[in-house]
């Protein structure tokens, strides 16, 4: 109702803007209606002869036209700024023990999740440059910044191959390499924060995919990167010690296999005209910070189908869905516990698991509903980690763009984590984006 | 041995796979963005050319869905043909960003810019999108002038020549051909129109631009307020009202617009909605750009003279 009330309002403020219509037609479309009027009055058949004169006269001058022609020309760089806004309210004494996600609301009342700069453009014929620098606002109110992303891609090697070097988030499932711009819902899924920690699974390294040559799509990527820094959380993380609770065992890089692979096979068929369906699995191994040789093995699964009817207006109505599983075995070797050197951690294998799935319905042009149910649990563990509790969440929403430019949406939140009990949330967002708008992949 | 199996198994699927892919012909592989640049194409290329548009006929070129499928397309493709023009901003950059195809990259001799050329109408002054979803470049509609469509035409023929040079003889006749076909069907579509010159339109998107200034017609105003902002009551209220002061009988749209929107403004002035596809294929017996113009011109013509 309260949201139901906030649109009305907003189409209230919006409409005068609206209704501000092109009353004066511009200059071409008066010169062409005094063109038109003074002809219209001529004779007809002279008319006709007329106008294939000038038919003609103008095929003889389209040479000349080209040079003619004045041309817009842009910076050799898109540059995009995109903001979210989150505002609400939690029955959740802690928002953040539930709201793990670095762009997630994490205070009663406002929150700046995100406010990003995106830069991209040709840096050459052989490389594309891309790069996105984060500002968020903490829950204390101060601004903190990140180079997010940083990396350049090869535009056309041989063989269907294509390379990315740089710093960039691991193509590992659907979401992960999303920017929060692009997710369908105001927080990320519980088994991603589970699995990649509040900022995602990304780092420094080098990745490499091949386009396969099959008559349908199928792309099989490997990433090489670096297992350490905040952004790696089931692997060298500085944090891991609130996953295995022991003291961080500093290992240095002696061979291939101190680093983080991701492979990922990514394949789509367009069952039909009007739906398409992109199905992938992902893997990422790499040490961990539990013992000398402790290792994490991270597998997933992902499914992507939408239906579009052919002729859709400005992309509505449709219906999606989405959904992503995954496996964690994290290797926690026998360890000193951080929070008592007395204590020895026994060696176990540490297992996490969770999903989700989520619907969206383009209910009508700039309407969009959506529904997500997931969950996220672990077994194993001589220490109890706050990460690992088991917790699961019902989310309906509802989202509003104005233009591809803006939207406004609304969120319902039922979670409930083991020995805890249930919160309720509510969460509006706001996001305005200026400049260059990044084209969505499918 | 369950290794070497595995590995037997798995080379065995890799190679059924590679074998499904259609085998390399002599024909040109061209992709273009928009079933109207894919008939011009064809006419141009014939039976050199194997052509396949991405966008359906009936789908709104501002959002296409950017499917993997047709990465695969552009990854295989020779030549590549998009208007120029932004219209298919919203989804090719990342296709083309993953299909990793040097033949159709910017500056690329397979890189077709349709619009190269072409004096683009209403290229803005200033970029500011409180005037809606402004192209910086300009109009991208501009395939509904046919005689805009003749300079797209030889940008493809000349691209073709240099793809392929030893059938550029056959891409310049049929190039010749196909300009002589659409300069007779030009008088024919000018005879029909011609007695309406002057005559008072509305269209739901600016998309109508070309074709009113190559025949005469007079735009009052577009259903939606601003290019790409959708109609708002307050601004069809206004619409209505220019139509009456107007006398504007049609409100012209197309498969992926809003019909009811235009029918209701229709009720309240007396006026038609036309069906005025801009893609070749979108009705029956509209497969290539001059009967999709025939139909288009044909469905102006009667609906005008209906209302005279």
């Amino acid at each position: 109702m309260y949201f139901r009330r906030t649109m009305i309002t907003l189409a209230l403020f919006a409409l005068p803007t609206f209704a501000k219509a092109q009353v004066t037609p511009p200059k071409s479309k008066q010169d062409s209606i005094a063109r038109a009027d003074s002809i219209a009055r001529a004779d007809s058949i002279a008319l006709v002869k007329q106008l294939e004169k000038e038919l003609a006269a103008q095929g003889a001058d389209t040479n000349a036209a080209a040079s003619a022609q004045p041309r817009a020309t842009g910076g050799y760089m898109n540059i995009g700024f995109v903001t979210l806004a989150d505002a609400g309210w939690s029955s959740a004494s802690d928002i953040g023990a539930i709201e793990r996600g670095d762009h997630d609301p994490k205070v009663n009342g406002f929150t700046m999740p995100n406010a990003e700069i995106s830069l991209d453009g040709a840096v050459d014929p052989y490389f594309k440059g891309f790069s996105n620098i984060v500002l968020k606002v903490d829950s204390e109110g101060e601004t903190g910044i990140e180079l997010e992303e940083a990396y350049a891609l090869t535009t056309s090697l041989p063989h269907s191959l294509q390379v990315k070097f740089g710093q960039f988030f691991t193509e590992f499932g659907r979401q992960n390499p999303q920017h929060p711009h692009a997710w369908a819902f105001v927080d990320q899924p519980l088994v991603l924060s589970r699995m990649f920690g509040p900022d995602g699974l990304r780092s420094q390294g080098v990745r490499v995919s091949w386009l396969l040559p099959t008559s349908f799509y199928t792309e099989a990527l490997l990433a090489v990167a670096n297992a350490t820094g905040g952004t790696t959380s089931s692997f060298r993380s500085p944090d891991s010690p609130e996953i295995h609770g022991g003291v961080i065992d500093e290992r240095p890089v002696t061979r291939l296999s101190d680093l983080l692979m991701a492979p990922r096979i990514n394949t789509s068929f367009d069952l039909t005209e009007t739906q398409t369906v992109v199905l992938g699995a992902s893997a990422a191994f790499g040490p961990n910070n539990s013992g000398p040789s402790a290792k994490t093995r991270v597998y997933g699964l992902d499914v992507y189908w939408k239906w579009k009817p052919a002729a859709a207006q400005a992309g509505f109505p449709f219906l999606s869905l989405q959904s992503e599983a995954m496996v964690r075995h994290y290797d926690a070797a026998q360890r000193i516990s951080q929070a008592d050197p007395a204590i020895t951690l026994t060696s176990e294998i540490l297992k996490d698991r969770g999903a989700y799935a989520q619907v969206l319905w383009g209910i009508k042009p700039r309407i969009v509903a959506g529904l997500r149910g997931e969950f996220a649990s672990g077994s194993g563990s001589a220490f109890v980690s706050e990460l690992r509790r088991d917790q699961s969440r019902l989310s309906p929403n509802l989202t509003w763009y104005p233009t591809e430019f803006s939207k406004l949406r609304v969120q319902y939140n039922y979670d409930n984590r083991h020995e805890l009990g249930s919160e309720h949330s509510i969460w509006f967002q706001f996001e305005f984006l200026l400049g260059a708008h990044a084209a969505h992949k499918f | 041995m369950r290794f070497l199996n595995f590995h037997a198994a798995a080379a065995l699927i890799l190679g059924a796979l590679i074998t499904a892919t259609p085998q390399a012909s002599a024909q040109l592989r061209v992709v273009a963005t928009t079933p109207d640049l894919a008939s011009v194409a064809r006419e141009i290329g014939g039976d050199r050319v194997n052509v396949v548009a991405l966008a359906k006929p009936t789908e709104d070129p501002h959002f296409v869905d950017a499917k993997p499928s047709f990465i695969v397309t552009l990854n295989r493709g020779d030549a590549l043909i998009d208007g120029g023009a932004e219209l298919e901003l919203g989804w090719l950059p990342p296709l083309l960003e993953n299909a990793r195809n040097g033949r159709i990259m910017a500056g690329a001799r397979g890189r077709i810019v349709a619009s190269e050329g072409v004096r683009l109408l209403e290229i803005p002054t200033s970029f500011d999108r409180s005037k809606g979803d402004i192209h910086s470049l300009g109009n991208p509609h501009f395939m509904i002038d046919p005689v805009t469509v003749k300079i797209v035409a030889r940008n493809i023929a000349n691209h073709f020549a240099q793809i392929d040079p030893k059938s550029a003889a056959t891409y310049n006749s049929n190039l010749a051909r196909f300009n002589a076909r659409l300069d007779a069907k030009m008088s024919d579509w000018q005879r029909q129109v011609a007695p309406f010159r002057g005559a008072k339109i509305v269209t739901y998107h600016r998309d109508f631009i070309y074709l009113a200034q190559r025949f005469g017609l007079s735009i009052v105003d577009e259903l939606e307020p601003k290019p790409g902002i959708a109609p708002s009551p307050a601004h069809l209220a206004q619409v209505i009202g220019e139509m009456k002061a107007n006398n504007a009988k049609v409100i012209l749209v197309q498969p992926f617009q809003n019909r009811k929107t235009a029918e209701t403004v229709a009720r309240q002035t007396g006026a038609t909605v036309l069906d005025t596809p801009q893609q070749p294929g979108a009705v029956a017996n509209t497969s290539t750009y001059l009967d999709m113009m025939d139909n288009l011109v044909r469905a102006l013509a009667t609906g005008l003279g209906a209302k005279k």
